[in-house]
């Protein structure tokens, strides 16, 4: 069990580390040279004001048509997704972690914050799960790996919960909690979690033709 | 026996899918489109496809979902997954039969409107992955008939409508001549160099809309402007080779149109009240073409004669009477931002204007553009009960009084027309041109 402990917080760290930062650099840049190659016409209309004027728009909940016509929707979209980002990153147990390793620290959400936010995407997980079950428009273009994406990204929040709470198999959760964990970064730039890298370019792109050439609102 | 006897719904006919159909093979299939996405599709294509959550966001955007009581084949995405995703899937290796499908699909079941580009939260364009698709039936030769037959009109004569060389200057004058008996002293100027402006229209207007043509020169003629029409080929701005995936064709009419205006001279072109054909020179031909921006500067219609009546070149003796709606067209208003200029334009020769909900570049689309209604009869009960929501809209502006709609483009007018009378809406439609012709101040005509 030791072993398996300091393999999956030593190599396998690293590893799920570096294949999700070379992962994201490598979708991202090949995805750039592959628009320069074949599509080069792109970058002669993009805007940044354009493009970001419309990424701002669709950051704020309900500042979209789509979003106001979908509140349920909206409301879990943006607490899932800022639950999901923001709770590994401030947890307290984490910040030890690195400041252990590395000797570095920042600041950390309470615990018990922190606790709630990881129900958040649990229950938002949920959320799409049913919702991919039940609004038929959704369940039409459901495939299985949408089912994968949804069950890689719950599983380290499930069990970090477990472990935290200790109600029981605190051991197997923590295990179960760092691999998990590991597995969701380093697949996220291979699998359609990549919207996370390549959502903000068809974003700046649409936003840019949108505001620089049909004068309309992508909102 | 009171109840009415149940139609058979008959299955459309279209010989020219079917025939097409007829003729392919899965290797033949694979290897058309497989040559496709290698060589003609990158970025776009692919972070399309990957980025897309499947989310379903985008079905609310669409009027054949709405219409379709939210059946979700009907949905944006849904129209993907039916036909691009599968193909990719089968890495280009489809049935003949899924290939038919799939040109029902993207012909008759998607306007390339946009709409559901405004809806998604990444931006996906699923009227780019359409046009990808109608890209492989186009390459495989199972394009429906209709379209077709006027993508073969573009190729042989330069315009839509089969109108021959000498018919297209014969109409000219004809309209001229018809013209002249309320005002003498009108001319339509025929390859006049160096004019102001070179007007341009589509093809159906001289086969069987003349009369837009008489109104148009009033209106140019009462404004003094400096204006010109080309004897020859590319006096026609419309284009369904773009719609059809004929992007050699669509680059060939609009370098006919841009280099007709250059031969003339002339300082910009002004383009009749039409959607389609403003996207072909603004957005897509254009851009074939390897011009950002169209080389010669393109005024539509609405545009200009917001700027005639702005600048007082045409002044309103009595306003349109009665309350009207306005429509906005899609390659128009989404796809040029006209919708304010159309809004002032409306209020100073009407009544009263009142809107339709949504509105704007959120409106919903007339459901024949984007090539569907080209596709011809076999396929118009398709079209107009993929858009009972258009009429759901319409009813709406009308319980608030409009009488009258006001659509600025001849796709939409069309579509609009059939959806008015299917579902007994009960408004009248025009042109711009319909009514400022109608509320102008005219010169007093001379002598009878």
């Amino acid at each position: 069990m030791h072993a398996f402990y300091q393999f999956i917080t030593g190599p396998m760290a690293w590893a799920s580390f570096a294949l999700f930062f070379a992962g994201c650099l490598y979708r991202l840049v090949s995805m750039i040279r592959l628009a320069n190659r074949t599509e080069k016409f792109i970058f002669s209309y993009l805007s940044l004001k354009y493009g970001f004027r419309s990424i701002l728009h669709w950051l704020i909940p309900f500042g979209t048509e789509s979003w106001r016509q979908h509140p349920w929707l909206t409301i879990v979209t943006f607490a899932f997704h800022s639950c999901l980002i923001i709770t590994p990153l401030f947890l307290l147990s984490h910040i030890v972690l690195w400041e252990e390793r590395w000797n570095i620290r920042w600041w950390a959400l309470p615990d018990t914050l922190a606790d709630v936010m990881t129900f958040i995407v649990i229950m938002s997980c949920i959320f799409f799960l049913v919702r991919r079950r039940v609004s038929p428009e959704v369940r039409f273009v459901t495939d299985p790996s949408d089912y994968f994406i949804l069950a890689i990204v719950i599983a380290p929040f499930l069990t970090g919960f477990l472990a935290y709470h200790q109600w029981f198999a605190y051991r197997f959760f923590v295990l179960f909690h760092i691999l998990s964990g590991e597995i969701m970064l380093a697949v996220i730039p291979f699998t359609r979690l990549s919207h996370m890298v390549f959502s903000p370019l068809t974003r700046i792109y649409m936003g840019s033709e949108f505001g620089g050439i049909r004068h309309a609102k992508d909102w | 026996m009171d109840e009415p006897a149940p139609i058979e719904e008959k299955k459309s006919l279209d010989p020219g899918l079917d025939i097409g159909i007829s003729r392919l093979t899965e290797d033949k299939i694979q290897k058309t489109i497989n040559a496709i996405i290698q060589n003609e599709t990158g970025a776009r294509l692919k972070i399309y496809v990957e980025t897309c959550i499947h989310c379903g966001l985008c079905s609310k955007a669409c009027h054949y979902y709405l219409s379709h009581d939210n059946d979700p084949r009907f949905s944006p995405v849904g129209k993907v997954k039916q036909t691009l995703w599968e193909i990719l899937k089968r890495k280009g290796r489809v049935s003949p039969d899924f290939i038919k499908k799939a040109a029902l699909i993207v012909h008759t079941e998607c306007n390339l409107c946009k709409r559901c580009a405004q809806y998604c939260p990444f931006g996906v364009d699923v009227a780019y992955l359409m046009t990808v698709v109608r890209r492989m039936i186009h390459r495989l030769g199972c394009t429906p008939l209709y379209i077709q037959d006027t993508a073969h009109s573009h190729s042989v004569t330069m315009n839509q409508m089969w109108v021959k060389g000498d018919e297209w200057p014969d109409t000219l004058q004809w309209q001229e001549e018809e013209a002249q008996v309320e005002i003498p002293t009108l001319r339509i100027p025929l390859e006049k160099k160096w004019a102001d402006i070179m007007y341009s229209v589509i093809a159906p207007e001289p086969k069987f809309q003349a009369q837009l043509i008489y109104q148009a020169a009033v209106i140019m003629d009462v404004a003094g402007v400096d204006w010109t029409m080309p004897a020859s080929i590319g006096w026609d701005n419309s284009d369904m080779a773009m719609f059809t995936g004929d992007n050699e064709m669509m680059g060939r009419i609009k370098r006919t149109h841009f280099e007709t205006a250059i031969r003339l001279k002339a300082k910009k072109i002004v383009m009749g009240e039409c959607g389609h054909a403003f996207r072909s020179v603004y957005d897509m031909g254009n851009r074939w073409l390897g011009w950002k921006m169209p080389p010669v500067p393109i005024v539509h219609a609405i545009e200009f004669y917001h700027d005639l009546i702005k600048n007082g070149k045409i002044k309103i003796a009595k306003k349109y009477p009665g309350t009207v709606t306005l429509h906005d067209p899609c390659n128009v208003v989404r796809g040029g931002g006209l919708e304010e200029k159309a809004r002032w334009l409306a209020k100073e020769l009407c009544e009263e204007v009142v809107e339709m909900h949504p509105n704007r570049e959120h409106n919903y689309c007339c459901a024949a553009g984007g090539g569907v209604i080209n596709c011809g009869p076999p396929y118009k009960m398709d079209r107009i009960r993929g858009n009972r929501i258009k009429a759901e809209q319409l009813f709406a502006a009308k319980t608030k009084g409009a009488k009258t709609l006001v659509a600025p483009c001849h796709n939409c007018h069309s579509g609009l027309h059939d959806i008015i009378h299917h579902y007994g809406v009960g408004l009248e439609i025009k042109f711009f041109s319909d009514i400022i012709y109608e509320v102008m101040e005219k010169p007093e005509i001379n002598g009878g």
